[in-house]
């Protein structure tokens, strides 16, 4: 595993030299599919390399040559536009290519199965195939029939592990660190990826987690793995650290789990009279697609203590990170340097 | 070998409930039928084969409550041969196949046609669950009458619910007249919508939407009831929930003649297994937590679950290979049950052979009314020799059945059957066909 210290041209317009971040010698995984099964060090292994690509991509806007030929291919059999155009974004300013599959108009709806679709798309030679599908698990099933590395984008409701990254490196930038932090997600628990793999994530990093939202989104098994379960946004309020605002997925519903998202947005939904009575340096966030007037008002969104347009930034850095560190893992982690 | 040569099964040990029989002991088989019971050298036949059963156990044929045989109309998950081959290897001497095919078995022409095939496959006996309703659609009966006159043994939409509870009660009580048995797979459908596994921790923390157990609970208090006040004869299962465990406790204090069946499957590992998201885990009923399957184990010893049924559900690989919402439930589990059963209850030490046999046998024919599940002189020569002790590794591309998804493929499994023998002829033997063939002339 080579470790040497290499220097290229950024290519930035007064083209200065920019030494690259030594790869961390602890690192050898070649896939990221969830935050359960990473280690505290793992993790902050990946949040510092976010750190050093955010800086050496002057903020995520600058195109350096340090993954340049390789290819990363966006397979997703779920709609999305941030997170695969935060994917091929990364990849981009990292000198990679990227080719785009969608399962509409593919052979997945000619009947092929995913498994299928996926080794076609690696026998076209690509380096990364970032994915998301609407079962849990699909991911972890493609790490086990492929060669190249494989990321997830979103598996149904279980990870979204570079949306719990991002989440973290954000809260990281504004407060230095994430232990003793007490964080709450709020909205649907149940369907929430982002949820997992901000739960797990956080808690491995020392943050107090609460999952808060209507008893039939919030299941009180959590308590049973170690997370504080609330079910009343106000009693939790002036406790709280960050608060991360989660969409509800009301594609994911066959029937309501609330009466009326008029009842859904006045206990849940953050508003300015609910702001008033949180800590000062409270840190809004949300994964996005936000509902304006559901879970967050305007003035909220829009307002001091929103970092929702950081996160959007940081999504950047931390799939950067991701596709710069898989690329160099060994894939066991017998073979880690220590 | 010719038919009519009789067999003498020597050196085993006799298990058999429903003849009280425990012990050491010889059988000879001759014209299809048990002919004697320790029989004296002096009374043996001119010639016969010899089947040497020196530490195995002798018992009567296996009589599985519910597997799939998918034809006609899937014949890519499993045929009558490939499903036939699958049970004679473990140890099953008469299979009710379900009627879920394509068209659904719910006509006279399709139970006969199941027969046809069945006679020319030369596996085991194969009788005939036809469907409670026209189309397996759940709406009106099918014509159970003609249905029983043609041979079927039981009616049932399973692995489909009955969600019309008024069907159920209108079947139970057409049916009383015939007196064959209902069996329902209880689930409320409307409590599973898109469940993939047992809804509980791990389904929570893997984000996938779980089958609740009350959706059991509540389809078994209902069919109980409906069982109570039509007198009909009911059969429920594969169960696999402490709340049915508990209903059926209750309702049998009560002497009604409900029946209860449960898989080898969940008795066998927890849902836990999911979180490698491997499909061959997803089965009809999902592996529960440890709390049910506990449960589960007791009932079976204890007598509150009659019966084990195989649970045998193949569906075919390319179908296995997807992710865990598309796959289909099923596996194949035909050639595991006796092994499973033997290795998680008998040699755990919760029940005896006797008691697998009565579950496994002699129960399960009771039930569905066969002349089977019995070692008594003059009954059918379907018997089998088991190697109670044999450990071996399951090794489900070696299955006999076309369909290899097994939820125990790998695992370790303790006792195996030797000879399957249907009507007095050796179907099925994984001894060299030497060994057998050494006559006493």
């Amino acid at each position: 595993m080579t470790t040497s210290r290499a220097e290229i041209t950024a290519s930035t317009s007064n083209a200065v030299t920019i030494p690259l971040p030594e790869r961390p010698r602890r690192w050898w995984r070649r896939h990221l599919l969830d935050l359960e099964s990473l280690s505290a060090e793992e993790i902050v292994i990946l949040l510092d390399a976010a750190d050093a690509m955010k800086r050496l991509t002057n903020g995520c806007r600058n195109k350096i040559p340090l993954l340049s030929g390789r290819t990363l291919a966006n397979l997703f059999f779920e709609n999305s536009t941030r997170t695969r155009n935060s994917f091929s974004l990364a990849a981009k300013r990292l000198g990679a290519d990227t080719v785009e599959f969608s399962s509409a108009g593919s052979s997945v709806a000619k009947g092929e199965t995913f498994i299928d679709t996926a080794k076609t798309i690696q026998a076209m030679g690509v380096d990364w195939v970032v994915t998301r599908h609407p079962a849990s698990g699909t991911p972890h099933q493609l790490a086990r029939e492929l060669q190249c590395c494989v990321l997830n984008a979103g598996d149904g409701a279980h990870e979204h592990p570079t949306q719990g990254l991002l989440d973290m490196l954000t809260i990281r930038e504004h407060r230095g660190c994430l232990d003793g932090l007490t964080v709450a997600l709020v909205g649907d628990i149940q369907h929430s990826r982002t949820a997992r793999s901000n739960m797990w994530g956080l808690r491995k990093l020392g943050a107090h987690v609460i999952v808060c939202g209507p008893a039939t989104l919030v299941s009180p098994r959590w308590q049973e793995l170690g997370f504080e379960v609330a079910h009343d946004l106000d009693e939790i309020l002036d406790r709280c650290d960050v608060l991360n605002l989660l969409r509800i997925q009301f594609e994911r519903f066959e029937s309501r789990p609330f009466p009326s998202v008029h009842e859904y947005a006045s206990r849940y939904g953050m508003n300015g009279r609910r702001m008033r009575r949180c800590r000062d340096n409270i840190l809004i966030m949300a994964p996005g697609p936000i509902n304006r007037g559901v879970e967050i008002t305007p003035e909220v969104a829009d307002g001091p203590h929103s970092v929702i347009l950081e996160q959007v930034t940081n999504g950047i850095a931390v799939r950067m990170a991701a596709l710069w560190l898989l690329a160099g893992g060994s894939g066991s982690p017998e073979e880690v340097v220590v | 070998m010719s038919e009519s040569t009789p067999i003498l099964i020597d050196n085993g040990h006799l298990v058999s409930p429903a003849d009280h029989l425990d012990r050491p002991g010889r059988l000879l088989l001759r014209r299809g039928r048990i002919e004697a019971l320790d029989p004296a050298d002096g009374d043996l036949p001119s010639y016969y084969h010899r089947v040497d059963a020196r530490r195995c156990l002798v018992a009567p044929g296996l009589v599985d409550l519910g597997a799939e045989f998918r034809e006609p109309g899937f014949e890519d998950d499993e045929t009558i041969v490939s499903g036939g081959a699958a049970a004679l290897a473990g140890g099953y001497t008469s299979v009710l196949c379900l009627g879920n095919c394509d068209p659904p078995i719910d006509t006279p022409a399709g139970v006969e046609l199941v027969a046809r095939i069945a006679a020319a496959a030369g596996g085991p006996k194969i009788h005939v669950i036809a469907c409670l309703s026209q189309g397996r659609k759940g709406e009106q009966m099918a014509e159970l009458g003609l249905l029983f006159k043609a041979g079927a043994v039981a009616f049932s939409d399973s692995p489909a619910a009955i969600g019309h509870s008024a069907l159920l009660k209108r079947a139970l009580d057409y049916s009383r007249m015939f007196d064959v048995p209902i069996f329902d797979r209880p689930v409320d459908p409307d409590l599973i919508n898109r469940g993939v596994m047992h809804d509980g921790r791990v389904s929570l923390v893997l984000g996938m939407a779980g089958l609740p157990t009350e959706a059991e609970d509540l389809a078994v208090a209902r069919d109980v009831r409906l069982a109570e006040a039509t007198a009909g004869r009911l059969h429920v299962g594969p169960i696999s929930t402490m709340g049915a465990i508990d209903l059926l406790r209750w309702v049998k204090s009560r002497g009604i003649a409900v029946t209860a069946s449960a898989c080898p499957h969940n008795l066998w590992q927890t849902d836990d297994v999911l979180r490698g998201y491997e499909t061959r885990y997803k089965v009809h009923p999902p592996l529960r937590s440890g709390r049910h399957i506990e449960m589960l184990r007791e009932a079976v010893a204890d007598g509150t679950v009659d019966a084990i049924q195989s649970g045998h559900m193949p569906r075919s690989a390319e179908k296995k290979m997807n992710d865990l919402d598309q796959a289909p439930f099923g596996a194949s589990t035909l050639e595991t049950a006796l092994s499973v059963v033997a290795t998680r209850m008998v040699h755990a030490g919760i029940i005896s052979w006797s008691t697998l046999i009565q579950r496994m046998s002699t129960g399960p024919a009771r039930i569905a009314k066969l002349d089977a599940g019995s070692l008594r002189v003059g009954a059918p020569a379907d018997v089998i020799v088991v190697d109670p002790d044999e450990t071996w590794t399951v090794q489900a591309d070696r299955f006999f059945s076309a369909c290899h998804s097994s939820p125990h493929d790998g695992a370790e499994v303790r006792g195996r059957v030797v000879y399957t023998i249907v009507d007095g002829e050796i179907r099925f033997t994984r001894r060299p066909a030497l060994e057998h063939l050494a006559t006493n002339c």
